[in-house]
């Protein structure tokens, strides 16, 4: 008897031994647990299902094919999205038993010449594609959109502008205030963010930036790395618009400071610089959020992020405070002083966070989607919102929405 | 990335951009159709008439003052410069906008503290780098590249002997300090093992006491003797003196021969970390040609590019070593340098002792050690390459992906064997005799004139093409001309006595 408990104990604490030795104790990473716990690595499959609206392609596939560029901006997410969930486990084609409904509409799609996307059609493309689902299929009208969801990662999200006060004039299509939005845009307190919508990372090609990694060992020798516009001298001239003054501020305290490494330039060698430097600008622009966070994330280089109030991408998974370094705009006169006062000990912890494979991965949308990447955490987001709370649900006859609200040219047919 | 750049910029406004129905569809708000906003359109206008005969932003000005008489309007349809200002870098300079109580404007819908329109761009007032703080920031990167050393670079790093021959001569300051610097780079624990021929001296003790780093000082009683030939074989031996220290020693870890004229690159050290026993890397020879012409014609004649020989191990395409580079002796046959103070080029030998790396535990006199290894104590006689100093050359394992990367360079730079230089390169007792040389394009008296004038003087002779921004410059100047005549004349004179000379 004495020998088989101490068979048994032997047994534990041999496989105590072997778990401690494979569990993730690699000195160079960290687990990541946001405020909603370690789920960055959980799997959608089997916890929801998601029943995809079929759609005229004059809503998806006709727009892509009238401009094919939608498929490499930074706001392809959409049709990426779709794509991805018309090849997922987690579709069903039973919208009895589906727990969300998604829309395919492209509604990023109508570019300029110079690449960059009107959203003057898009609500009265948003409208049509509503009308035809809701006299198509009885679960629109049972809600009135509580348990769908759209992916509208355009500037300002739903507002549908991307000039910021007319932007928060037009506030959230009021069709779409009850349905969760996927999007890009995250500020609090803000008319364009809704309660429940879940932040995503825009759109960075994945194989352009795995095709430039240069190798681990070579030392990070900049200390602040970034490029980009510090005026908009076509739009904003004098300056105090754009980027709220933040990036003009940036220029005119720090151009000449040798450890800030910031120009205008467009480099080639832009993705193996941000490999060599340990702190990367994310400035807000003409909207909070950028696809330099995603670099950053994905080459390492810490993001500091100045943008008052903004809301990072899948912010309940991430835990944003303990990766990047937050300053406000009314401090960016004493950048330098903040970030060389930060004790290395934590540097490095962020820098260990960083090279977490899951945090790479999370932030982006490769094509096949290997688990644990922004589709997934997209889906994750929308797990934990279920079960769906009773009162979604509207009595037969009830009308909660206004259906002609908002500016009259909305109204118009699409 | 360059696309979300310049979407950003042009994000904000885009009435630029190709647009059919657009503009009309979004921008009937209904402000155009109100008297108010006619006013004000107006007097936008108007303010900016003024503006453009002013020279500075009259609006800017008048909305101030309208400001602290009127009350305050909704937030969106007024003017966004009402939005809070702290603009510090204003046009007018005797803007009052400090001392204006701002007007806030209250966002209708949300408490948000963050306001869209106008806001300041806020300097600091001495905004350049402040030393403490980029000292703090070094030091970060200190710490980031330590630790990514730790995570990346090698594992487990093994301390570096280096066995470097020298002798006090003119040159020998040049390239022990260069060898020096190189040492004092690199990230590993080193132990440096001095032998010098003809004794230990003060000279080279003080030179390399500058280093701090660890270091063995040891004399060799020979000197230098004056033949090449003479002196590789007396390297050999000092050379063996050196490996001797290691096994009395008993240090423990890579053994590497660092000749002070060759030139190190720091991959070198890192390479050398994953030697196991023996192994080797790639020389650059740089051997100089005293005769450029000869060799010139020579290459013309040949069909190779000339490119630079190289001594190392050499690989067949399983990445096993195959056999030896050596240097091509053939092309300088009859001509290479014999003693020390002939003109002609320097050739090394077959195989170079610095391309040769070893581990210390094969110097130990017990251990396990593998039996190809041969005593060093035995051999004391000739020892023409480091080759036989094992029993089988096939063991040595090629380094720098088998002998692909080239990581130090061969050179042999000397002075005559007579050449003096002073003791520890200070000149003591001062020089006493002085003797002015005239060979200097400047005056001797330098002149008191304002600096504005030197750039005319000196750009008169050697270059014309500047010759009609003299004239201007000169024209606008001529009231001074006047006096300073007397002066330039004296000045042209020296320049022409000088450059006569």
């Amino acid at each position: 008897m004495s020998k088989c408990l101490w068979l048994w104990g032997l047994l534990f604490i041999a496989l105590g031994f072997a778990w401690s030795i494979t569990a993730e104790r690699n000195p160079r990473t960290e687990r990541i647990s946001g405020s909603a716990g370690d789920v960055l690595e959980d799997d959608p499959v089997g916890r929801l299902k998601v029943y995809v609206y079929e759609l005229p392609s004059k809503y998806n596939k006709k727009i892509l094919q009238k401009d094919p560029r939608c498929l490499s901006h930074m706001f392809a997410a959409e049709i990426f999205m779709h794509r991805f969930l018309l090849s997922s486990p987690v579709r069903t084609l039973n919208p009895e038993e589906a727990d969300w409904f998604y829309t395919p509409i492209y509604a990023t799609c109508d570019l300029t010449p110079t690449g960059l996307p009107l959203p003057f059609k898009s609500p009265r493309m948003v409208r049509s594609a509503i009308q035809l689902i809701s006299s198509s299929w009885p679960y629109w009208n049972r809600t009135e959109g509580a348990d769908h969801f759209f992916v509208v990662p355009h500037d300002f999200g739903a507002c549908f502008h991307y000039q910021e006060e007319k932007a928060t004039e037009r506030g959230i299509l009021p069709i779409l205030r009850r349905a969760t939005l996927v999007q890009t845009f995250g500020q609090r307190n803000h008319v364009c963010l809704n309660e429940g919508s879940i932040t995503i990372p825009p759109y960075a090609p994945p194989q352009k930036m795995q095709a430039r990694q240069i190798p681990p060992d070579t030392p990070r020798s900049i200390f602040v790395y970034f490029r980009g516009l510090f005026y908009d001298v076509n739009n904003d001239p004098e300056g105090g618009y754009y980027a709220r003054g933040a990036r003009a501020a940036v220029w005119e305290n720090f151009k000449s400071n040798p450890l800030f490494d910031i120009s205008t330039e467009h480099p080639t060698t832009y993705y193996e610089d941000m490999q060599r430097a340990i702190f990367c600008l994310c400035p807000l622009g003409w909207a909070p959020w950028s696809p330099r966070l995603v670099e950053a994330v994905v080459f390492g280089c810490i993001p500091v992020i100045i943008a008052d109030d903004i809301v990072l991408p899948f912010a309940d998974a991430i835990p944003w405070e303990e990766i990047g370094v937050f300053v406000a705009e009314e401090d960016v006169p004493k950048l330098d002083k903040i970030l060389t006062s930060i004790p290395p000990h934590v540097i490095l912890r962020k820098q260990r966070l960083l090279a977490n494979p899951s945090m790479k991965r999370a932030m982006l949308f490769p094509q096949p989607t290997p688990p644990g990447d922004a589709f997934h955490q997209i889906l994750n987001g929308l797990a934990r919102k279920l079960p769906h709370p009773k009162s979604v649900y509207l009595k037969p006859g009830e009308k909660i929405l206004n259906w002609t609200a908002g500016p009259i040219t909305d109204l118009k047919p699409w | 990335m360059k696309l979300s750049a310049l979407q950003q910029s042009y994000l904000g406004r885009r009435s630029n951009s190709f647009r059919s129905s657009g503009p009309l569809d979004s921008s009937s708000d209904g402000a155009f159709k109100s008297p108010a906003a006619v006013f004000w359109l107006v007097l936008h206008g108007l303010s900016c008439l003024i503006s453009l005969l002013l020279g500075f932003r009259f609006s800017r000005l008048v909305f101030l003052l309208l400001s602290t008489s009127s009350t305050y309007t909704s937030p969106f349809h007024s003017p966004t410069e009402l939005a809070k200002t702290l603009d510090i870098r204003s046009v007018i300079p005797a803007d009052p906008v400090g001392n204006v109580p701002l007007p806030f404007p209250n966002k209708t819908a949300t408490n948000s503290r963050v306001v869209v329109g106008r806001h300041g761009i806020r300097i600091r007032p001495w905004p350049h780098p402040n030393p403490v703080e980029v000292m703090k920031a070094h030091r970060i990167i200190e710490r980031v590249q330590t630790e990514q050393r730790l995570q990346f670079g090698v594992k487990d790093p093994r301390k570096i002997i280096v066995v470097t021959p020298t002798y006090v001569r003119t040159f020998q300051s040049l390239h022990l300090t260069g060898v020096m610097h190189s040492l004092m780079l690199v990230p590993y624990d080193l132990v440096w093992i001095v032998v010098e021929a003809g004794g230990v001296s003060n000279e080279t003790a003080s030179l390399i006491a500058k280093s701090g780093l660890r270091t063995i000082h040891v004399g060799f009683s020979q000197r230098m003797p004056n033949s090449w030939d003479e002196r590789h074989k007396l390297e050999t031996k000092m050379r063996l003196r050196g490996l001797r220290i290691v096994r009395e020693k008993i240090l423990d870890g890579i053994v590497i021969f660092a000749d002070d004229s060759n030139m190190h690159s720091m991959e070198l050290f890192d390479e050398i970390q994953n030697v196991k026993w023996f192994g080797a890397v790639s020389v650059g020879i740089l051997a100089n040609s005293a005769n450029i012409d000869e060799m010139v014609v020579e290459k013309r004649g040949e069909e190779e590019n000339p490119r630079m020989p190289v001594q190392g191990p050499a690989c067949n395409v399983s990445n096993m070593l195959a056999g030896w580079h050596t240097f091509n002796t053939l092309p300088f046959a009859g001509k290479s340098a014999v003693y020390i103070d002939d003109r002609a080029t320097v050739l090394p030998r077959k195989l170079e002792w610095s391309g040769f790396v070893l581990n210390s535990r094969l110097l130990w006199k017990d251990g396990d050690k593998p039996e190809w290894m041969k005593d060093i104590d035995t051999l004391d006689g000739d020892i023409e390459s480091p080759l036989d100093l094992v029993k089988d050359p096939s063991v040595v394992e090629p380094l720098g992906s088998c002998g692909r990367r080239v990581l130090l360079w061969w050179l042999r730079v000397e002075a005559r064997a007579d050449s003096k230089f002073p003791p520890r390169w200070i000149i003591d007792p001062p020089l006493e005799i002085t003797v002015p040389s005239k060979l200097t394009p400047w005056p001797d008296t330098p002149p008191e004139l304002p600096s504005h004038e030197k750039p005319v003087i000196g750009i008169q002779e050697p270059i014309v093409k500047h010759t009609t921004k003299t004239r201007t410059s000169r024209s606008k100047r001529r009231s001074k001309r006047k006096h300073d005549e007397t002066r330039t004349d004296r000045r042209t004179t020296g320049f022409d006595k000088t450059l006569q000379n």
